[in-house]
């Protein structure tokens, strides 16, 4: 490459008399020994292979696959043993298998770890999540095993939030959880952690190999009254759906006591509001 | 004067129907004696609830202009980097950096929104021609603010570093970087005053009610096919054709005019990932190899400050298969150092990411922006 270059030069000049191009190989030279030297003080190692979606057997645990499938389980653990005072999030994935189960779908086998984000512990679980292919569109299955993690136990705060709630008079309700700038009033974190459980019925129920869902925030929250031991709220929670990026907003009737803890007792998935209007937000 | 005269001139704030409720008037000074003598002729009873209601206005605006005046930040060092701001906080931020530092910044403007908003760029240099450059932007889908917010704190940032950091001022001494802060205007204004969730530009779509292009999916590398969508009402929708959108043909333009840019970040959030081309194809890009080990540096610098953990790979094995993507385009260019980051957090928060949380997102970003800037400088082609 370098001789070429000084052939040409050397044309050049030769065409214009001009002496005012100047060759410098010996800088050139040590331009590219810098270069050598840099790449090699890089690990030369490439983990990225080609990954085919549709793979069978081992997955990488850092591409898309493993991690939507992961992403299931934390909606799962969240349903099973979610409170106001205990919520579950996704961590890391350490190993993923993958593996077509006969014309009815796909199983993937996970090593993930899972934090709680009150007490901010973490632990490991073993997963198993299969989802069903072809006609039946059926939620996805989920099974896992997890170390003493799901055992935290929060049973004084969430008995102490419960007495607090039945005792006021009057009824709770919010909007905008968390606000435009990512802020929440301390008062109102168990009802934004309480939509978080609530959301993740919706979200395992309407996961598939394609979607990845967080909630995006509570768009407002009403206590209702109830003649019950339940706390009963209504919510308008906007959940974010990662593959295509959309907004879905869906409409919760929750339901949640300590000793049976939340349950999701209507939901109503919402028109796509193309031009939601939202008065500015006071800050 | 007459009374019928004086009755004209005196105005009713809030008529009533009814006898028994108190009606409020206000008077102005030229009729004010003989509304007094009339009101006291007839034995009806007044208050006098606002004396001098000029003099009441001139002090409400006295007070606001004062407020006013405290929460603009006079300097760069007085400006809140740990707090999200409009538009127009950000457009003053630029000017006053660009005053405060005039040998090492300027401001240029690309083009401009479809709502007509400069699509304003900081150019960083120490001097030289068409040096070889770096280019960074944030804020190319509206609602991503933390990476407005960090945008702003790295002009800060170099700023600062220069003449201090050996790093950065070697990079400086040789390059330019280019630095878009606010990509999609229009649509930053869009979510502060209406939709917080807003992603896509502002730009009406004829015969459809839906507004607004996806302006990562509008970039002609694989533009049309699979990873985006033809619905206007879609988050992905790639828009009419490839550079439809101003937004996205100012800086090819740009680029292309300037013909010597060789780093390419183009920064979004959420799900903390440091990704190279391709999205739009499974084809592994030339410099893969390269392109990877550099990720791996660059986001294990990131980790080091607070244990922040990221992944890392090419668009479509990582996240998802996109077309019409930002760095597939300036990889396609000849841009080798092409890479996108998914800032912080990974689905707790999301796009709403608490405030307190800008300045560290902003500081581990830095490192792994500072291993990409170093080793570009250090492995000129």
């Amino acid at each position: 490459m370098r001789l070429k270059i000084i052939i040409v030069l050397t044309i050049l000049t030769g065409i214009t008399g001009s002496p005012s191009i100047t060759i410098r190989p010996e800088v050139e030279l040590v331009d590219n020994k810098q270069r050598i030297s840099e790449q090699q003080n890089l690990v030369t190692e490439t983990d990225e292979v080609v990954e085919d979606v549709m793979a069978t057997g081992e997955l990488n645990p850092n591409h898309y696959p493993a991690q939507r499938a992961a992403k299931v389980v934390q909606h799962y653990i969240n349903t099973l043993y979610g409170s106001p005072f205990k919520v579950f999030h996704l961590h890391r994935v350490h190993s993923g298998n993958a593996e077509d189960v006969a014309d009815s779908g796909r199983k993937y086998q996970l090593e993930i770890s899972v934090q709680e984000m009150i007490s901010n512990t973490s632990g490991k679980c073993s997963a198993e999540v299969f989802f069903s292919r072809g006609d039946k569109q059926h939620s996805p299955q989920v099974q896992v095993m997890c170390e003493e993690l799901l055992k935290i136990n929060t049973t004084k705060e969430e008995d102490a939030f419960y007495q607090h709630l039945k005792k006021n008079t009057s009824l709770l309700s919010a909007e905008y959880l968390p606000d435009s700038h990512g802020h929440i009033e301390p008062d109102m974190k168990p009802l934004w952690h309480l939509a978080s459980v609530a959301s993740s019925f919706i979200m395992l129920n309407e996961s598939t190999q394609d979607t990845l869902f967080n909630m995006a925030q509570v768009a407002n929250v009403t206590q209702l009254a109830t003649e019950s031991d339940q706390l009963k709220f209504e919510y308008l929670i906007l959940l974010h759906e990662m593959v295509s990026q959309e907004i879905i907003r869906w409409k919760l009737l929750v339901s949640w006591c300590p000793p049976e803890g939340v349950k999701v007792l209507q939901m109503e998935k919402l028109p796509h509001c193309h031009e939601c209007e939202k008065p500015p937000n006071t800050n | 004067m007459s009374l019928i005269k004086a009755m004209e001139d005196m105005f009713l704030e809030n008529p009533q129907c009814d006898v028994s409720t108190p009606v409020d008037v206000r008077v102005p000074v030229h009729t004010l004696q003989p509304v007094k003598r009339y009101l006291d002729s007839r034995n009806l009873q007044y208050s006098i609830m606002i004396e001098d209601l000029q003099v009441m206005l001139d002090e409400e605006q006295e007070e606001m202009d004062s407020v006013a005046r405290d929460a603009e930040p006079r300097s760069t060092d007085a400006f809140d980097y740990g707090r999200y701001h409009t538009l127009n906080e950000i457009y003053s931020f630029q000017d006053m950096l660009v005053a405060e530092n005039p040998n090492l910044v300027s401001k240029m403007v690309i083009g401009q929104s479809y709502q007509g908003r400069p699509l304003n760029v900081l150019k960083f240099s120490t001097g030289g021609t068409k040096r070889p450059a770096i280019w960074i932007d944030t804020g190319i889908h509206s609602r991503e603010w933390v990476t407005q917010a960090s945008g702003t704190w790295f002009a800060k940032k170099i700023v600062s570093d220069y003449g201090r950091d050996p790093a950065l001022t070697a990079i400086l001494n040789r390059m330019d970087i280019f630095l878009e802060i606010v990509t999609n205007p229009d649509g930053y204004y869009y979510t502060h005053n209406s939709n917080r969730m807003w992603r896509k530009t502002r730009k009406p779509n004829p015969g459809s009610n839906c507004v607004g292009v996806d302006p990562n999916r509008n970039w002609d590398a694989g533009f049309g096919g699979a990873g985006a969508s033809g619905n206007p009402c879609s988050e992905t929708y790639r828009g009419p054709r490839a550079h439809s959108e101003s937004e996205v043909k100012s800086i090819v333009d740009f680029v292309k005019s300037h013909g010597n840019m060789k780093a390419f970040i183009s920064i979004h959030s959420y799900s903390q990932m440091l990704l190279y081309p391709y999205g739009y194809t499974r084809t592994p890009v030339k410099d893969q190899t390269e392109l990877h080990n550099l990720a791996k540096k660059a986001i294990t610098d990131l980790a080091s400050l607070y244990g922040t953990r990221y992944r890392y790979g090419s668009i479509i094995n990582t996240i998802y298969q996109a077309s019409g993507g930002t760095i597939d385009w300036t990889y396609n260019q000849g841009i080798k150092y092409s890479y996108t980051f998914e800032l912080r957090d990974t689905g707790r928060y999301g796009f709403i990411l608490p405030a307190n949380q800008i300045i560290p997102t902003a500081k581990e970003t830095w490192l792994a922006l500072m291993a990409l800037m170093t080793h570009t400088n250090n492995n000129p082609y």
